[in-house]
């Protein structure tokens, strides 16, 4: 499995290709549909992560020394983006996705949606993650 | 008829460009724009005149306090309030409807009743449920129609003689529906019941006259009708505001201050505890002026004017449905396209310069109602332009094609 850092680096070059914005976004929203959706049984209330604007749910599984996320939005450009942070932090081991950071989403051109004040429940999202890799962290350990 | 043109010359906001394409404004229900004659009034208050109002006898503070006090009267007048004394000047609407609610169990006692309507905003049920908490009563809720206008035979049902408060939005921000508050302000008071109608979507776009819809309380928004944020007003009939109690006490709000006992100054100093937003409440004066010189009736009528090209024109893009298409309402849609969600769509309509709200509207209760995540809120005003809801509409059918 490539490193955290490698992933990241390949899906900045592969925004990189595009020229404008709607070319970015409507790759983005390709990815959004492609995503492997949560499976029904976790979209529950307690996985669930309520921003104003849209909803996301997040469910995380330790298997052997990784953690596998799964997750989906109702609001498409919302799940875009989380199939981007999940194709980077999946499966990876807990220690490496608390080290991670989400500076690869600012240079690819989509910083706006991880604004606190977007209210879309994908800062939230980034925390719920990081917190799912310390538990299991200190499980490992 | 407005000349549009000049007068988008006085909003420097408009030249503005978002995203690389010039901005087209259409979130006039969260706040107007502000002309540059509001704008000018702000620097020129802390420019020339700023001092602490009605304590001072030095020059600055008398020049101060006239300027405070005429923007009062100009909002008295332009809502045909009788007496200046009763526009008491808040920080907004929400303060406004606070101001009362906290004070409200004066008319509300144990096991009483006080109604609400399904298409209120947080604003105007929050401090009530407060109130109903604190006192004991309960609250009853008018039913909506699926057509977003308000179910007057169960509104007829509810009303009964432990009815003590009616509180109604005259139009409702997440649908645009203006509601006949005439019928609903006459229905309580036969029942003996107190009303306030809160006018923040109403305020700065149709003319309102307090005397003849004869509401107990009314509340304004400033930042709504072209004056700044952070100012607002609470209209209430004298017998009404002299029977509520103050909301915060401290400066200005006394009449005598031992520390056995403290009397409370009149009307409306009651209500006006401490240094208020002078600058806000002078450009409100601005704001009313510019209003006035345009004319209330034709700004409404131009804004109808706008709703009905817009809600012709959106209807062409298949699939869309709009909330609370009525007859009789505001120039604010609240639609849908298909299932898509409005986060995706105002994302990229903004992307495209445009500016429309999405999302619950800070009223979930209606959104529950039709089961729908949120919607998303084209709210117009009147400098806006039939060019510029063309380019909505174009832009709704691009973010359209590239989310399905």
């Amino acid at each position: 499995m490539a490193s955290i850092q490698d992933i990241q680096n390949e899906i900045v070059e592969e925004f990189a290709m595009f020229d404008d914005w709607m070319d970015r976004y409507e790759y983005m929203i390709d990815l959004g549909k492609s995503v492997p959706v949560i499976d029904e049984q976790y979209k529950t209330e307690d996985n669930i992560i309520k921003g104003c604007q849209s909803k996301v749910w997040v469910h995380a599984d330790l298997e052997e020394d990784k953690v596998k996320f799964s997750a989906d939005s109702d609001a498409i450009i919302t799940k875009g983006i989380i199939a981007i942070l999940i194709r980077a932090w999946s499966g990876q081991k807990p220690a490496d996705i608390i080290a991670a950071d989400t500076a690869f989403i600012d240079q690819i051109g989509l910083k706006e949606h991880l604004s606190p004040t977007r209210a879309n429940g994908l800062v939230s999202m980034i925390k719920q993650l990081k917190m799912y890799a310390v538990a299991y962290q200190s499980q490992l350990s | 008829m407005l000349d549009i043109q000049k007068i988008r010359a006085d909003f420097p906001i408009l030249n503005r460009e978002v995203n690389g394409r010039p901005l087209v404004y259409f979130d006039n229900a969260a706040t107007s724009q502000k002309p540059q004659q509001v704008i000018d009034k702000i620097v020129e208050y802390y420019t020339l005149y700023n001092a602490n109002i009605h304590r001072g006898v030095h020059a600055l503070s008398q020049e101060a306090t006239d300027l405070y006090e005429e923007a009062r009267e100009k909002v008295r007048a332009f809502f045909n309030i009788p007496q200046a004394k009763q526009v008491i000047i808040t920080s907004g609407n929400t303060h406004s409807i606070n101001a009362v609610a906290s004070g409200a169990h004066v008319f509300v006692k144990k096991d009483d009743e006080i109604i609400v309507s399904a298409v209120e905003h947080h604003s105007n049920i929050v401090p009530w449920q407060m109130l109903c908490e604190r006192v004991g009563a309960t609250l009853k809720v008018i039913p909506v129609l699926d057509s977003g206008e308000l179910d007057m035979q169960a509104y007829e049902g509810l009303l009964n003689e432990k009815t003590a408060f009616v509180v109604v939005n005259h139009v409702s921000n997440a649908l645009g529906v203006t509601n006949p508050v005439e019928e609903i302000i006459k229905g309580a008071h036969e029942h003996g019941a107190m009303t306030l109608i809160d006018g923040a979507q109403s305020c700065g776009h149709m003319k309102l006259d307090m005397q003849a819809l004869d509401a107990d309380f009314y509340t304004m928004s400033g930042h709504k009708m072209c004056g700044p944020t952070g100012i607002g007003i609470l209209y209430g009939k004298e017998e009404a505001l002299n029977a509520l109690p103050p909301y915060q006490g401290g400066g200005e709000m006394i009449d005598q201050v031992t520390f056995e006992h403290t009397t409370y100054a009149g009307l409306p100093h009651k209500f006006e505890a401490g240094t208020p937003n002078i600058a806000g409440g002078i450009a409100l004066g601005a704001a009313v002026d510019y209003l006035n010189e345009l004319g209330m009736d034709n700004i409404a009528a131009y804004e109808h004017e706008l709703l009905i090209y817009a809600t012709e024109q959106l209807k062409a893009i298949e699939g869309l449905k709009i909330y609370g298409d009525v007859v009789n309402k505001a120039a604010v849609i609240s639609f849908n396209v298909t299932t898509l969600h409005p986060y995706d769509i105002g994302t990229i309509v903004d992307k495209l310069g445009i500016a429309v709200r999405t999302g619950h509207h800070c009223a979930q209760p209606v959104m529950e109602r039709y089961s729908i995540p949120g919607t998303v809120r084209a709210s117009f005003a009147f400098y806006n332009t039939k060019e510029e809801i063309d380019i909505m509409v174009q832009a709704l059918q691009r973010a359209v094609s590239m989310l399905s």
